[in-house]
């Protein structure tokens, strides 16, 4: 007998890759959103940093 | 606000990049070896020298390679960079040497121990327990030496590169405790806390994802600070970056299953392994174009400076083996790879194209500045280019045309419905492609020794700077955002938070995949049959895992056709469950042994473990004599039977007493049965066991079925 017969009987399994796709989803939303409501001024201090180091 | 007057110092930098050089040569060397001993078997020197047949040179090479090289070349890009991003020095200069002469430490540890055999047999975690230990006590130095320096410094935004770093060692941290979980027998000799499906899946959740937080992200880190320096510009997008770091750290820790496709682990595990293997495929093209997109409008620079053909290509690689990722998690096209040296192509566009040209283009733009130089000849950095990257080419294409012959060879069947062509056959028809993929990496490695006399002359012609000064003012103590700052900035501002942040996201993959293989295990379809190994059977899986086999010998028969045909019955769960390592293998060089027990006599196993290509015309495999003078250790059945029962193996209590009674009269049998050929042999030695345990794979399966008939 297959072993994912088995894991069908444990209550909810298949919820598991559904609510870890939503979480990715809900996270990658959000932090796309936001990241590009950045202020710009920030962004070109912080990508100008590895320039001006020495 | 006054300056503040602070110095970078350069002495660990100048060490971490030699020790790259140096362990790089050396691992690629050790690799050249391994390449030379499948195209030509006599190069294993077995036959007087037990200690560098391929089973245990291969493991030494994918770890001076992944931990040696690119380990010092990471830290090399960490004390050169951290610091000049945090505009401090770095916070201990004597946990910094600790740091790296513990590393090369542990590097020569395990060279010589898994030479002498001692391995977890899990792959790029072979090391036993004691190295493990100190492996987790210098990552955690290196680790608190960051922070410290993160919490020391004078720059309040924490630029990309910096949650490369951070990212990077919290997810080893927490995989390399996990994965190495073992009960000790004792200082050379552990088991897996782990066996079979459970095992597999920790395994492969580690394996996967060491490819993905020690030879990518770190690396990801190198670029986003060393590329923008080399071009003189900053990064294509910054914003782009960040969605790179979260996206490709959350999506990456789950893809690890797609190591496991069509083996016995559950559906589901597999399928999630596929679809977030698939949309990596985003993140990681969002990066790689990032990186390119950086040299826009300075594509004149990459004609005149050689060094930046480095980035190009490297970063172009890295496009190559994450588009190919995903396709290789695709079951159809797996069905094909797995187990092939498709994968093993796969693997060295990663490290020969991504690793070790970032690593060259690293080298190159810091050693001359380390040493106020200038490069000894920009032609021989141009020369090292093409080299290399003809190297990668001759590597690559003869393993990809090797690879689908087999497969086309593996599942031809004659119009009556055999098998077309045997093992053996198959090995004879790619055997030239491994003559060329060896000529490929050693044009690589040529390229590589160029580098070294051309750093050799650049720091003679120079003189190393061993402080930089440097002044800024430290940060204001009442910072206020700005209103309507983005709450990322938050993140960004509190090294802890980062961190801390980090670890929930990839520590969530883990668990989804991980906790239901607990479930597992009181769910699992027991197959009444399956026993525990006997003494003597225990005794000859060690050797089978002290000499590696594994690296080249599968236990894993897939559900296909022409699998079941060529080696029986495909495997099941179950069967594994008393197998702490489970020894699945991810290579067939050799066949698969999961159903070899009973197919041949014991006499066969004998002889053919005396002299292989007598037994099997052509063979490849080297021949293991020493087998056959060196006795089995039965002093320490007693501590084996006692670790396997800690972690779950169900040997009655009290049974170490009597074990080796049973292991004496197994071994008495055996030796009845090789006299009956005309062997005479003295029922201690090592091939001995090793013929019992071969003799039981796949055996007990065999046994229930004969039962139901």
């Amino acid at each position: 007998m297959k072993l994912a017969h088995y894991l069908s009987n444990i209550e909810g399994v298949s919820i598991y890759p559904i609510i870890s796709l939503l979480i990715f989803v809900i996270f990658f939303v959000i932090v796309t959103l936001r990241v590009f409501r950045m202020s710009d001024q920030s962004v070109k201090h912080i990508e100008r940093l590895p320039l001006d180091d020495e | 606000m006054q300056l503040e007057k602070f110095t970078y110092d350069n002495k660990l930098s100048k060490l971490f990049a030699f020790a790259t050089i140096f362990w790089g040569v050396t691992g690629m060397l050790i690799g050249l070896i391994a390449a030379l001993q499948l195209a030509f078997p006599i190069v294993n020197l077995s036959d007087f020298f037990p200690y560098a047949a391929f089973g245990r040179l291969r493991p030494v090479h994918t770890n001076a390679v992944i931990f040696a090289f690119v380990g010092n070349g990471f830290f090399t890009a960490v004390y050169y960079s951290l610091p000049r991003l945090l505009k401090t020095s770095m916070w201990s200069e004597k946990l910094g040497k600790f740091h790296f002469w513990g590393w090369q430490l542990i590097i020569v540890a395990a060279a010589i121990t898994l030479m002498m055999g001692f391995t977890q047999a899990k792959e790029y975690a072979e090391l036993e327990w004691p190295i493990d230990i100190a492996i987790a006590v210098v990552w955690v130095a290196f680790g608190i030496n960051m922070l410290g320096t993160i919490l020391n410094r004078r720059e309040r935004h924490l630029y990309v590169a910096i949650w490369f770093y951070l990212g990077s060692w919290v997810t080893v941290a927490m995989l390399h405790i996990v994965n190495s979980m073992a009960m000790p027998v004792n200082l050379f000799k552990s088991y897996s806390m782990y066996a079979g499906v459970q095992d597999a899946l920790v395994q492969w959740w580690y394996g996967h994802n060491a490819v993905a937080f020690f030879l990518t992200t770190p690396y990801l880190g190198l670029m986003y600070y060393f590329l923008p320096k080399a071009a003189e510009r900053p990064v294509y997008s910054y914003r782009l970056s960040i969605v790179h770091f979260w996206s490709l750290i959350f999506l990456y820790i789950w893809a690890g299953p797609h190591h496991l496709l069509y083996t016995s682990i559950p559906e589901w595990a597999q399928s999630l392994g596929t679809v977030f293997s698939i949309m990596l495929l985003l993140p990681s093209w969002g990066g790689m174009l990032n990186g390119l997109f950086t040299l826009r409008g300075a594509w004149d620079k990459v004609r005149e400076t050689p060094l930046l053909k480095f980035f190009v290509v490297g970063v172009t690689s890295y496009g190559m083996a994450t588009f190919e990722g995903p396709m290789l998690s695709l079951k159809n096209v797996n069905a094909i790879s797995h187990y092939s040296d498709w994968t093993v192509a796969h693997v060295h566009i990663g490290a020969l194209g991504w690793n070790g040209f970032m690593t060259f283009g690293m080298l190159y733009w810091l050693i001359p500045k380390l040493y106020n130089a200038k490069i000894y000849s920009q032609r021989l950095v141009n020369t090292h280019f093409w080299i290399g990257t003809l190297g990668i080419i001759l590597y690559a294409i003869p393993l990809y045309v090797g690879a689908f012959r087999s497969y086309f060879m593996m599942k031809s069947f004659t119009p009556e419905g055999q098998l077309e062509y045997q093992f053996m056959d198959i090995v004879s028809a790619v055997l030239p492609y491994y003559v060329m993929r060896a000529l490929g990496g050693g044009l690589y490695l040529a390229g590589f020794g160029l580098m070294v006399y051309n750093m050799y002359k650049t720091c003679k012609s120079g003189e190393f700077v061993e402080k930089e000064e440097a002044e800024a003012a430290p940060l204001a103590p009442n910072y206020q955002a700005p209103k309507n700052s983005f709450w990322h900035s938050v993140i960004e501002r509190k090294p802890i938070l980062l961190l801390v942040l980090s670890l929930i996201v990839v520590s969530i993959g883990g668990m989804v995949e991980i906790i239901p293989t607990y479930l597992v295990k009181s769910n699992i379809p027991t197959i009444a049959s399956v026993k525990p190994y006997t003494p003597l059977e225990l005794q000859g899986r060690d050797i089978y895992i002290r000499e590696g086999c594994y690296n080249c010998h599968s236990q894993q028969v897939r559900p296909f056709r022409y699998e079941v045909a060529r080696y029986g019955e495909y495997s099941k769960a179950g069967e594994s469950v008393y197998d702490h390592p489970y020894q699945w293998g991810s290579k067939r060089t050799g066949p698969d042994l999961a159903r070899i027990g009973g197919k041949y006599p014991d006499s066969w196993h004998f002889y053919h473990m005396l002299k292989p290509s007598d037994v099997v015309e052509k063979s490849i495999m080297p021949p293991y004599p020493h087998l056959f003078t060196d006795d089995v250790n039965i002093a320490t059945t007693r501590s084996k039977i006692h670790a396997m029962r800690k972690v779950g193996v169900p040997y009655e209590k009290g049974y170490e007493a009597t074990a080796n009674d049973d292991l004496i009269d197994q071994a008495k049998k055996i030796v009845k049965s090789l006299k009956s050929a005309d062997i005479e042999i003295s029922e201690s030695k090592e091939i001995i066991a090793l013929i019992a345990y071969l003799q039981r794979l796949g055996t007990d399966i065999k046994a229930e079925t004969a039962q139901n008939k």
